[in-house]
């Protein structure tokens, strides 16, 4: 399970418009969901927020993993839902609390499944962070798959040769997970050797006032999403404020002898 | 006997094996070849049950590896990794090597008699005391060997035991290899290595995109230059040379260089024989 | 001109008791093609970290003698300094490639040296021309095969435009026919540009046809070096190196008192050896 939520917020180089889209925008986007979902309780604006991404996730051919990533916050979820229910919050207001979490977990996936960390590291250094710092985070961002499945390979290899991680109690288990930590550790050092070596042959940190090749720049349509992304968000805002929304039923709740 | 049939395997949607059908009697001795990415690595991760097939099934001495668990699997299969750094972890050589013994639960006894004939047998006795770590990239795939083999496995699955190995080192791998299957253990290896396959002589599977190519022995499949390219590996250079002289009578399937010396030797000879 | 020297060159890592190379003496020619080989352990890595200053200013140990790169001496330059001169392709290419797409990556280094944007672009463009991956200037590491991203960290080399190009086993994860064309694209760099070339292989097969000159090294000395054809005759075998198997045939044959006159390199070169040999004993 963990492995599918974390597939679900790792870039894939595909070309669709959405990957094409200047990251700022994006980050945007996500932000705007973000701020929303946390204004409105609102269990039919949650819905619209959580339906309205599904156009930009189809745009960007993620659907498959972008379920995955809900489905690897399906628990999560349930636990909310459950919390909830049992705290004597209503049935609607649970499901709510359930939902936005999900409109979460679905907005900053979408924004890293389409979002390369090298573009990151773009926005990092236009925000004016030293560029080691930026390089460092878009490295580890970057690594994080390939030690994932080096972590697969120690644990088959240690499992073939007879070490079951499932079995005895807890501090049994824990024991048992040594075998596979100290090789990841190993391995951790030797990359990170190998990185600075291959760094230091490439003129690293050689020189201050770099130029990169790509620079972020913003087409039409990116301020056309940005500009679009901002109304939109206003207007949330003002309805938030000034405009009673209908809402859903709100009667529905545990009995009180339950809680 | 390991017995795969009709294996799919897919990671998460990606189809890396299709339909493969094999059979390996008890103490025969293949070799799995096939370009970066074939999914040699991946088939004979399902020879110990840590991968399930997506569908179809293997079998190993009969059992499904769906109902049996990798513990026990991996008591009759031994497979080891190309990597020994990804699974060295113990303080000392003998720790090391002990480690299956003691999860399969042999008595203390047993296990130093098995751990001490295994390091006697691969030149590793005066290291037993060393730290794993502080040996050289050819005596820690040693290691990680006879960590594999000091519970005795009846059959025995090498993912490229050759890399980063020098001449020496390959050659004496090989007499150990050929050795335990003489022993009567069934022997697969996963290798690129061309050269060495033609000194070690098994039957070679050709793996290419994820499909069965050919399946034979070492000389039939590597003397077939188009083959031997589609799965993008490039002839033993003696099996090229012969061919390249067939028409003088050399048979292209000659890839031993001993074998062609006599051939050349031969052909030399009956020539004065001739003249004279 | 002499681009490499290296005299009474010993080197212990800190914290080893024995020098891992050891009055190691050589020279290189500009734009000469040399293999360096032997057992494992025997210094080479060592040897080649000597050629960009990682020794010693990455790797710390006692160093005596000197070497000379492009007349620097490098115990008093550091990586950084040399990596405009000297460039280094190392044998994961999993560790070696910084960025998620071809081109950024190829970039980094002019990046890194201050380069101006268009400056940057040109080279970028030649490189990936060179090595025969411009196609792929969009596609990510792990969307590329083993031998495909060591050519993306040949190209990201060149980008630098360096005078020497060391390469420490860049095949050894890769299949024979990958192996092959990376050998091949390293050698095609010479017609592109004065460029000299040092390559650790264990896979004599494959290299040795481009080989100006072969070295082979044992427990942290040359023991013998020379152009391939020599170097194949009866001593390196002697000493247990891997010599290609064509080599080793004529070495057998000669041994048996049949002097084909010549220790092939090349598949040509056997064929035609033999089939003369045949024929003037016919005639
Ligand atoms: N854990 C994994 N998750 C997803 N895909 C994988 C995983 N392991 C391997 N693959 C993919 O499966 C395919 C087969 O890989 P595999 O490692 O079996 O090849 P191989 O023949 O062993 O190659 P090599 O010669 O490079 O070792 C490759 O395309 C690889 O990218
Ligand atoms: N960082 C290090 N610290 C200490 N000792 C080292 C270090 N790197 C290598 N050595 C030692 O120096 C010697 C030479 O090693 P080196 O890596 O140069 O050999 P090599 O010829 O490249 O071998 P291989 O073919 O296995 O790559 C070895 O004995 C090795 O153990
Ligand atoms: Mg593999
Ligand atoms: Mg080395």
């Amino acid at each position: 399970m963990s492995l599918k939520l974390f597939e679900g917020f790792r870039f894939t180089g595909k070309r669709t418009p959405i990957h094409r889209m200047d990251p700022r925008p994006k980050l945007l986007i996500a932000s705007s969901i973000f701020l929303l979902s946390i204004l409105f309780t609102n269990i039919i604006v949650l819905l619209i927020l959580l339906i309205a991404q599904l156009p930009l996730i189809y745009l960007a051919k993620s659907l498959r993993r972008w379920s995955n990533s809900l489905r690897g916050g399906a628990v999560l979820a349930t636990l909310i839902f459950i919390m909830n229910f049992l705290t004597g919050s209503t049935l609607v207001f649970s499901l709510s609390m359930t939902l936005r979490f999900l409109v979460l977990i679905s907005a900053f996936s979408l924004f890293f499944l389409t979002t390369s960390p090298d573009d990151l590291g773009l926005v990092l250094e236009r925000l004016h962070l030293p560029y080691t710092l930026s390089f460092t985070f878009t490295t580890a961002v970057r690594l994080v798959p390939t030690v994932a499945l080096e972590a697969q390979t120690i644990v088959d290899a240690q499992r073939s040769r007879g070490l079951e991680l499932d079995r005895g109690n807890i501090i049994e288990r824990l024991r048992r997970h040594i075998p596979i930590l100290i090789p990841l550790i190993v391995s951790a050092i030797r990359r990170s050797t190998e990185l600075a070596e291959a760094l230091e042959s490439r003129a690293f940190g050689s020189c201050e006032n770099r130029e990169s090749l790509i620079t972020l720049s913003m087409k039409w349509t990116d301020y056309f999403v940005a500009i679009a992304t901002i109304i939109i968000l206003l207007v949330g805002i003002f309805v938030r404020l000034w405009i009673p929304l209908p809402s859903l039923d709100e009667s529905i709740r545990l009995p009180s002898i339950w809680v | 006997m390991i017995e795969v049939k009709g294996l799919y395997f897919s990671y998460d949607g990606n189809e890396v094996l299709h339909n493969i059908n094999i059979t390996i009697h008890d103490g025969e001795f293949i070799a799995i070849m096939g370009e970066n990415g074939a999914g040699k690595t991946t088939l004979i991760k399902h020879f110990n049950g840590l991968l399930k097939p997506s569908k179809g099934e293997v079998l190993i001495d009969g059992v499904s590896t769906r109902e049996a668990t990798v513990a026990s699997l991996s008591r009759k299969v031994g497979l080891v990794f190309q990597n020994p750094d990804h699974q060295l972890f113990s303080e000392t050589v003998f720790q090391e090597v002990a480690f299956s013994m003691r999860n399969y639960g042999y008595p203390e006894e047993t296990i130093r008699r098995r751990v001490n004939f295994i390091l006697e047998t691969l030149d590793l006795r005066s290291y037993a005391e060393t730290s794993p770590f502080m040996l050289s990239g050819g005596e820690r795939k040693r290691v990680a060997l006879a960590s594999i083999l000091v519970s005795d496995p009846k059959h025995i699955v090498l993912d490229e035991p050759t890399i980063g190995q020098d001449h020496q080192q390959k050659e004496k791998l090989k007499n150990f290899i050929v050795q335990m299957n003489t022993q009567g253990r069934t022997v697969i290896i996963v290798t690129h290595d061309v050269e060495f396959v033609v000194e070690c002589r098994p039957k070679v599977i050709l793996l290419s995109k994820g499909s069965i190519l050919a399946e034979g022995s070492y000389d039939e499949i590597l003397s077939d230059e188009d083959l031997v390219r589609r799965a993008s590996l490039v002839p033993p250079q003696i099996g090229l040379l012969m061919s390249s002289l067939r028409d003088l009578g050399f048979n292209p399937a000659t890839l031993d260089v001993y074998q062609a010396k006599s051939a050349i030797e031969k052909r030399l000879l009956s020539n004065v024989s001739k003249t004279l | 001109m002499i681009v490499i020297k290296a005299q009474d060159l010993t080197f212990t890592y800190s914290g080893s008791k024995k020098p891992a190379i050891e009055n190691l003496n050589l020279e290189v020619k500009e734009g000469e093609f040399i293999v360096i080989t032997g057992p494992s352990g025997c210094g080479k890595t060592t040897f080649a970290r000597c050629l960009n200053a990682l020794i010693p200013s990455f790797y710390r140990g006692e160093m005596k003698g000197f070497i000379l790169v492009l007349g620097m001496d490098i115990s008093k330059s550091t990586t950084s300094q040399l990596s405009k001169y000297v460039g280094f392709v190392f044998q994961n290419p999993e560790n070696q490639l910084f960025s998620l797409s071809v081109e950024r990556d190829v970039a980094f280094g002019p990046e890194n040296l201050g380069l101006p944007r268009e400056e940057v672009r040109r080279r970028v463009e030649w490189a990936m021309k060179v090595t025969g991956i411009t196609h792929l200037r969009h596609a990510a590491p792990y969307e590329l095969s083993g031998g495909q991203q060591q050519r993306v960290a040949i190209a990201s080399i060149l980008a630098m435009k360096p005078k020497i190009i060391v390469l420490d086993e860049p095949t050894s994860f890769l299949d024979p026919l990958s192996a092959h064309q990376i050998i091949e694209t390293v050698s095609n760099l010479r017609s592109e540009m004065e460029i000299t070339i040092i390559l650790i292989e264990h896979r004599l097969d494959l290299a040795s046809r481009y080989a100006d000159r072969v070295i082979i090294m044992d427990r942290g000395r040359i023991i013998l070096e020379g152009p391939p054809s020599k170097v194949y005759g009866e001593d390196a075998e002697a000493i247990g190196v891997g010599i290609p198997k064509i080599s080793l045939l004529f070495n057998l044959l000669k041994r048996e008192g049949y002097d084909l006159g010549c220790t092939p390199v090349t598949l040509e070169e056997a064929t035609q050896a033999i089939r003369r040999r045949i024929m003037d004993d016919r005639s």
